[in-house]
C-alpha cells in the first residue's frame, strides 16, 4: 500500500487496490458468508440426501405423505394470499405517497417505515391481543351487536394471513413507491396536456411504468412468506401447518433431522431457483435507499 | 392538473388512510394495554399504572435476556459494519474481478429464508459448542445484517470522488491514510447508521434466536416468542412499548446522521 503511495504521481492505478488489498479486505466478508452462511445450508442439503444412507427418500415422504403435501400447499396458498392482499392495499398507499408533499408525505413515510423497523415478534403479539376471545376485534363486533358470541380468530388460518399481510406490507409498499417516484412528473403532465383524463393517464402511463415495482415488491413478500415462521407459530393452528413451522416440530420434538432438512431443502431450492429466474426483477437496494 | 378534490382522489385518500390505520393501529394499541391496571386485554384500558414495567425491570429473567441481546446486538453493529464497509469498499476501489461473487453473497442471506439458516446453524453450531453462545449468536446475526450494511456503504462510497483520495495519494498519504482522512470522514454519517440498523436487527431478531438460543441463554425475542405462546402475560405490551420506542430512537438517529450526511 505505502509503494502505490509512493510511485506515482498522477497514474490512473493510483486509485485503484492493489489486488492483494482487495483481497484482505474483502476476506473477513467471504469467510463468513462461506462458514456462517453457505456452509451450514450445504450441510443440511447433503443430510437430506445421504441420511440414514444414500437416497431421495426423505424427499418422497414429502411429496407422498397426504399430510405434508398440504402442509406445502397452504403455504404456497397462504404466500399466495399474502402476496396479492399486499398488492391491493399497499399499491394505492405507493401511489399516495409518491405524490404526497410536505407533513403529509412525512407522516406516510413514518407510517410505513417504522413497522418496518419493529419487531416482528411485536407486531405478533399486538396480533395475538387484538385476536383474543375477550380481545379488542371480538369486543367491538358484539358491542356493535354483529354478533352474540365472540368469533374464534386466534389460531386460524385468517389470523396468520392477516398478520403476515401486516407484517410484509412495506416489502411491497417500498420497491411500488421506488418505481412511481423514478417516473418523471412531465410524463403525466406531457398526456394531461394531449388531453387524456387523470384516469387514462394512470392506467396508460403511471401503472405499466410502475409495474417492475410491484413485481418487485410482490417478488420479495411471496419469498419471505414462504418461509415465515415467527407468526404461523403463534398465531396459527397446530392442525393447520406451514412448512417452516412442520420444520420446527420436526427438530424440537421428533428429532427426525433426515427429514426436516429434506423440507428445509425443498423451501430453500425453490426459494432459490425462483429468485434465480426472476433476479433480473428484485431490487433489493431500493428496500434501504428509501428506510434510511 | 386538477387539484385533488374530485371523488376519486377523496376515495384515494380514505382507502390510503385506511390502510394507513391497518399498519399503525396494531403498532401503537400496546402502548395504553401497557399502563392499564386490571384485564390488560380490556380495551379501552381502565387505570393507569407502572407496574408491568417494573415486573420487566424487576424480573431476573427478563433483565438476563435483554442483557444478552444488547451484548449480541452491540457486536453484531460493530463486525457487521467493520467487514462490511471493508468489503465494500474493496468492491467499488480494487480490482472487481469477484463481482458476481459479491452480489450473490449479499443477496443469499435475503433471500434464503431465515429458518433454513436458523435450522443449519443449529446443527453446525451444535457440533462446534457454539450454539447459545454469545459468539454463536454475533457470527449469525453478522450473516443477516452485512447485507444491509453493504447497501448503506455502497451508496455513500460511491459518491466519493475517487480523484480525492488519489489527490492526497499524490501528496504523499498512504492509501490508508487517504481512505482515514479523507474518504472515512465524508462516510461517517452512513457508516453510524449503518450499524444503528445492525443493532435493531440483531437486537429483533426473532428466529435464528429461537433456535440458537440454549436452556440458559436466551435472547429477549426468544423469551418473548415464549412468553406469547405460553401465556401472553402484561408484561408483552410493556416490553412491546419499549421496543417501539427503541425504534422510534433509531429511526430518528439514522435521520439525523443522514441529513448531516455530506454524501448524501
Amino acid at each position: 500500500m505505502t509503494e502505490a503511495g509512493r510511485s506515482h504521481f498522477w497514474h490512473s492505478d493510483g486509485r485503484r487496490l492493489s489486488g492483494l488489498s482487495t483481497l484482505l479486505l474483502l476476506l473477513p466478508f467471504f469467510t463468513i458468508i462461506a462458514f456462517v452462511f453457505v456452509y451450514p445450508i450445504l450441510q443440511l442439503l447433503v443430510i437430506s440426501i445421504l441420511e440414514p444412507h444414500p437416497t431421495l427418500d426423505n424427499y418422497a415422504r414429502v411429496v407422498e405423505n397426504p399430510v405434508h403435501m398440504r402442509v406445502l400447499m397452504r403455504t404456497l396458498w397462504t404466500a399466495m394470499l399474502v402476496t396479492a392482499l399486499s398488492v391491493v392495499l399497499g399499491f394505492p398507499v405507493a401511489y399516495y405517497m409518491s405524490r404526497a408533499k410536505g407533513t403529509v408525505a412525512a407522516l406516510v413515510a413514518v407510517c410505513v417505515i417504522l413497522p418496518l423497523w419493529s419487531s416482528v415478534l411485536v407486531r405478533t403479539a399486538a396480533w395475538s391481543f387484538l385476536f383474543q376471545r375477550n380481545g379488542l376485534i371480538n369486543s367491538a363486533l358484539m358491542s356493535l351487536g354483529l354478533t352474540s358470541q365472540p368469533f374464534k380468530l386466534l389460531y386460524t388460518q385468517s389470523a396468520v394471513v392477516i398478520a403476515m399481510t401486516h407484517v410484509l406490507l412495506p416489502f411491497m409498499i417500498l420497491p411500488i413507491y421506488g418505481a412511481l417516484r423514478s417516473i418523471p412528473n412531465d410524463y403525466g403532465r406531457a398526456a394531461a396536456v394531449l388531453g387524456a383524463t387523470r384516469l387514462r393517464t394512470f392506467l396508460e402511463v403511471i401503472l405499466p411504468l410502475s409495474l417492475p415495482g410491484v413485481v418487485s415488491g410482490s417478488l420479495l413478500v411471496f419469498l419471505t412468506a414462504l418461509g415465515f415462521f415467527i407468526t404461523p407459530a403463534l398465531l396459527g393452528s397446530p392442525q393447520e401447518m406451514m412448512i417452516s413451522t412442520l420444520v420446527s416440530k420436526q427438530i424440537r420434538e421428533v428429532l427426525d433431522w433426515p427429514f426436516a432438512a429434506a423440507l428445509v431443502g425443498v423451501l430453500t431450492v425453490f426459494v432459490t431457483l425462483l429468485a434465480i429466474i426472476f433476479s433480473k426483477m428484485l431490487r433489493f437496494d431500493r428496500l434501504m435507499g428509501n428506510a434510511s | 392538473m386538477k387539484p385533488p378534490t374530485d371523488r376519486g382522489s377523496l376515495a384515494l385518500g380514505a382507502y390510503v388512510y385506511a390502510v394507513l390505520a391497518f399498519i399503525i393501529v396494531p403498532l401503537v394499541i400496546v402502548i395504553p394495554m401497557s399502563f392499564s391496571q386490571n384485564d390488560y386485554l380490556a380495551f379501552p384500558p381502565s387505570g393507569f399504572t407502572l407496574k408491568w414495567y417494573s415486573e420487566y425491570f424487576d424480573s431476573r429473567q427478563w433483565r438476563a435476556a435483554t442483557w444478552l441481546s444488547v451484548q449480541v446486538a452491540l457486536l453484531t453493529a460493530l463486525f457487521a459494519s467493520v467487514i462490511g464497509t471493508a468489503a465494500t469498499y474493496a468492491m467499488i476501489r480494487g480490482h472487481s474481478r469477484l463481482v458476481t461473487a459479491f452480489q450473490i453473497a449479499l443477496i443469499g442471506p435475503i433471500i434464503v429464508p431465515h429458518i433454513a439458516l436458523a435450522v443449519g446453524l443449529y446443527l453446525f453450531f451444535q457440533t462446534i459448542g457454539l450454539s447459545g453462545t454469545i459468539p454463536g449468536f454475533v457470527l449469525a446475526h453478522t450473516v443477516l445484517t452485512l447485507p444491509f450494511v453493504v447497501f448503506t456503504m455502497a451508496a455513500a462510497l460511491g459518491k466519493v470522488d475517487a480523484n480525492l483520495e488519489a489527490a492526497a495519494m499524490s501528496c504523499g498519504a498512504t492509501r490508508f491514510q487517504a481512505f482515514r482522512l479523507v474518504t472515512l470522514p465524508l462516510v461517517l454519517p452512513s457508516l453510524a447508521s449503518s450499524a444503528l440498523f445492525a443493532f435493531i436487527i440483531s437486537f429483533d431478531e426473532p428466529v435464528v434466536s429461537f433456535f440458537l438460543s440454549g436452556v440458559r441463554q436466551k435472547t429477549l425475542p426468544r423469551r418473548m416468542f415464549e412468553d406469547i405462546e405460553q401465556n401472553l402475560t402484561p408484561v408483552i405490551p410493556a416490553i412491546a412499548t419499549l421496543l417501539i420506542m427503541l425504534s422510534i430512537l433509531i429511526l430518528l438517529g439514522a435521520h439525523v446522521l443522514r441529513s448531516r450526511s455530506v454524501t448524501r
